[in-house]
């Protein structure tokens, strides 16, 4: 396979999944905006911007923080390089010239997708922006399942590769910030931090029933935390997106020969989340954990582009 | 149904009461079918294209105003009888090509016999001096050529032009009938239709055929695009998809040791043969244009070197240059030993002093073209040209008279075409694709058929608004007659 090729599959999939994770911000965004009295409601649109890490290139825009905003610079603005909309292009961008490397069906979804966005200037209400989102999570879910039915070749483990790198970039980020952001000055960890936003981080991974699945207790904060990290049963824990950068990375290995420092890096990481609880996750202190794994994210991602001569 | 009084392809002659009795299936397929039918089933064609991204980019427009070429339900058709004579006079053309360029590149035995002017070719802009005595892999030089053929009465089609460089629209020609497959299955029972899926296989067979190193299937082929912004990347990607080949752009292929290589994740690999969509300017900075960055460094030399198969060869522009065009029927018989089987439509050089007086004497009544022109630009259609336009082209012919040749205005035939105001005959041409390979020269039996969507226009071009209709050659019982 070209290199030019695998670059432009990993990035796929890194967008897809940035553009859906984002959609699903947005909808629980939404969601806590409507359950809390103000100003708690516009603390959830600000923290929306810090975990799409568009904190500061909101503020250079000049517009006032109001949640049609936020919420328009997420989802369709072309001068946010991560908006939903630009997510998509960008895909659609790269699938277009490795298109011979996708099948007909994952070329179609990510075109349907984008062709859902031309043409929108704005959001309209929240009514209007919640099924939107929908629209979105429905094109990329219809993406995910074309991917699935692609052959099982070094172009698919690329795709993966991107959406579990991202993944695991994208749910370290949110329960930092919500961490972060919810936990007031010298609040005791676990101590009565309100019960809907810990919701609102399950809703925007979709583990709301997982959790309940998963733990017989109520919402317990160290729990939504194990949970996003170290529970391999969720798909977008921590644990499960390194697992399944491995997986990937060994499919492509044994097709390709192909082994090397991503390799070793992705597995002691993985080792090294195996190994560890979510006490001492909490005992180490959760934001220097979470920063310590995104920048290990960081070297990863750099190490697979080496690996595999992307530039 | 308003006539034109052009011969149609379906009705046959104009006032000719015996009309095309092979097709009279079909003319009551278009009579029984009610317009606003066959309306749904264009819309569900069309809307199918832009799904797949058959689309092209117009230049100066951003990306989100990629078109489709509008598509006509309404096929054209061929008897097996007019597709087999049709057939010889492209082999016969298309060898005749690739012996007179592998002629002038090489010993210039029609230059020295004075059948073509010397100065014609080595002054011409699309001749490549630093190319001469360039031998391909397999002696081809033109390995894809795009025929554009005209029809006018029931045995009279015309070349109009050879595409012999880098010839588009043989994605529509599979696309179209993918269409009509799934659209119109009605029609392919009622006739026996060719197939024309197997282009791709019988491309890749010609690509492996002309590798320097004799591998076979072993060799390795890819397709050299200038990438997704160019217009006709749609056919790109799924030429390369069909065949099963890697689509490269210049930054993937590498030059070393007059050997090109690609760059892979698992490091580099010897490409043997590249069917490259670039034009020769572009190919490689050091030879031609220094400022491209579509090329790749050292391709051209490691071409010369024999160690790879550029497809179509570098330098083969001078074959269809429009004013060598007007030679070709001098070309077919000086190296086919016969006639041309297909004749050529009547052409003024006005480079000549008596062919320029009668053009600038007729401008109204001819069409006068740009030798380097294409796509339908730089171009006089006199009879529906305003007399400002007439004016604007005598200046310029008369300021530079070698540029321009001028032809006739041809009584194009028409297809009934769907429009809204139900089906009428529109005008058409035929671009039919012939392979040639270390072995041979196969042709598919179909081609792309555009269309002339306004009422009385002749230009067909995609990018001037024309469309595309699927092309039917029939394998029925009448071939054997």
């Amino acid at each position: 396979m070209l290199s030019r090729t695998a670059n432009s599959l990993y990035w796929i999939g890194r967008y897809v999944e940035r553009a859906e994770f984002t959609a699903k911000l947005i909808e629980a965004t939404i969601r806590l905006d409507a359950l809390s009295a103000r100003p708690a409601g516009q603390g959830a649109w600000d923290s929306a911007l810090l975990v799409a890490a568009a904190d500061q290139d909101f503020a250079l825009t000049g517009e006032t923080r109001t949640p049609l905003a936020i919420s328009r610079y997420l989802t369709l603005s072309a001068d946010n390089a991560n908006s939903v909309r630009s997510c998509l292009d960008a895909a659609r961008s790269n699938a277009k010239s490795v298109r011979t490397a996708l099948s007909r069906d994952a070329w179609e979804a990510i075109n349907r997708a984008w062709l859902g966005l031309r043409g929108r200037a704005s959001t309209g209400g929240s009514q209007a922006t919640l099924s939107l989102v929908e629209q979105i999570r429905a094109e990329t879910r219809g993406f995910e399942g074309a991917l699935h039915r692609m052959l099982r070749n070094e172009a698919y483990a690329f795709i993966g590769l991107g959406a579990a790198m991202e993944r695991a970039d994208n749910t370290a980020r949110l329960i930092d910030v919500k961490y972060h952001l919810l936990l007031p000055e010298g609040e005791k960890v676990g101590g009565p931090i309100d019960r809907d936003q810990w919701t609102t981080i399950l809703h925007t991974v979709s583990a709301v029933t997982a959790y309940r699945w998963l733990y017989s207790e109520g919402l317990k904060p160290w729990l939504v935390a194990e949970l996003l990290c170290l529970r391999r049963e969720l798909p977008r824990s921590l644990i499960a997106s390194s697992e399944e950068a491995i997986g990937h990375l060994n499919a492509i290995g044994k097709r390709t020969g192909l082994q090397g420092e991503a390799d070793r890096l992705a597995r002691v990481r993985h080792n090294a989340l195996e190994r560890t609880t979510i006490d001492a996750i909490f005992n180490q202190g959760l934001h220097e954990w979470l920063t310590a794994f995104i920048r290990e994210n960081t070297r990863i991602h750099s190490a697979i582009g080496q690996q595999f001569r992307f530039s | 149904m308003a006539g034109t009084g052009a011969f149609d392809e379906i009705r046959g002659t104009p006032g000719d009461p015996a009309g095309r009795p092979e097709f009279a299936e079909l003319l009551q397929w278009i009579e029984d079918t009610p317009s606003s039918e066959l309306d749904r089933r264009q819309k569900a064609a069309e809307a199918a294209f832009r799904q797949l991204g058959i689309t092209f980019a117009v230049y100066g427009e951003d990306e989100s105003a990629e078109r489709i070429i509008p598509f006509d339900i309404v096929p054209r058709i061929f008897t097996g009888r007019e597709w087999a004579n049709l057939s010889e006079g492209l082999v016969q053309r298309v060898e005749a090509i690739n012996a007179f360029l592998a002629d002038i590149y090489g010993p210039r035995r029609i230059l020295a016999d004075k059948v073509v002017p010397e100065e014609l070719i080595l002054s011409n802009p699309q001749f490549r001096p630093m190319l001469a005595g360039a031998k391909p892999p397999h002696g081809v030089f033109a390995h894809i050529c795009g025929i554009d053929l005209v029809r006018t009465g029931p045995d009279d089609f015309w070349v109009l032009e050879d595409n012999a460089r880098t010839p588009s629209g043989v994605s529509y020609m599979l696309e179209n009938r993918e269409a009509m497959l799934r659209l119109c299955p009605e029609l392919f029972e009622q006739f026996k239709v060719a197939p024309i899926d197997s282009y791709p296989d019988a491309l890749l067979e010609t690509l492996q055929s002309v590798s320097p190193r004799n591998q076979g299937a072993g060799a390795t082929c890819v397709l050299l695009t200038p990438g997704h912004y160019n217009s006709a990347f749609y056919e790109h990607s799924f030429l390369a998809d069909s065949m099963g080949i890697e689509l490269v752009e210049a930054a993937d292929l590498e030059v070393d040791d007059d050997k090109v290589w690609m760059r892979t994740i698992e490091g580099r690999v010897q490409v043997d043969v590249i069917y490259r969509r670039i034009d020769d300017d572009y190919l490689d900075p050091l030879v031609f244009r220094p400022d491209s960055l579509l090329g790749v460094p050292g391709i051209i030399a490691a071409y010369m070197a024999g160690n790879v198969a550029l497809v179509n060869a570098p330098g083969t522009g001078i074959a269809d240059d429009k004013a060598i065009y007007s030679y070709m029927p001098e070309i077919v018989r000086y190296y086919s030993g016969g006639d041309a089987k297909l004749p050529n439509v009547e052409t003024y050089r006005c480079r000549e002093a008596d062919a320029l007086r009668y053009t600038l004497d007729n401008l109204d009544k001819l069409v006068v073209k740009l030798v380097d022109g294409s796509g339908g630009y730089g171009m006089l259609v006199g009879p529906t040209a305003t007399k400002a336009q007439i004016e604007d082209f005598r200046a310029a012919l008369i300021a530079e008279p070698h540029r321009y040749i001028a032809q006739p205005t041809l009584a194009l035939s028409t297809v009934p075409t769907l429009t809204d105001a139900g089906v009428a005959p529109r005008h058409v041409d035929f671009r039919p694709f012939v392979l040639s390979g270390a072995k041979g020269v196969t042709i598919t039996p179909g081609g792309l058929t555009r269309v002339a969507l306004r009422e009385g226009s002749l230009v067909v071009n995609s990018s001037q608004g024309g469309g595309t209709k699927d092309s039917l050659i029939l394998t029925g019982p009448e071939v054997r007659a």
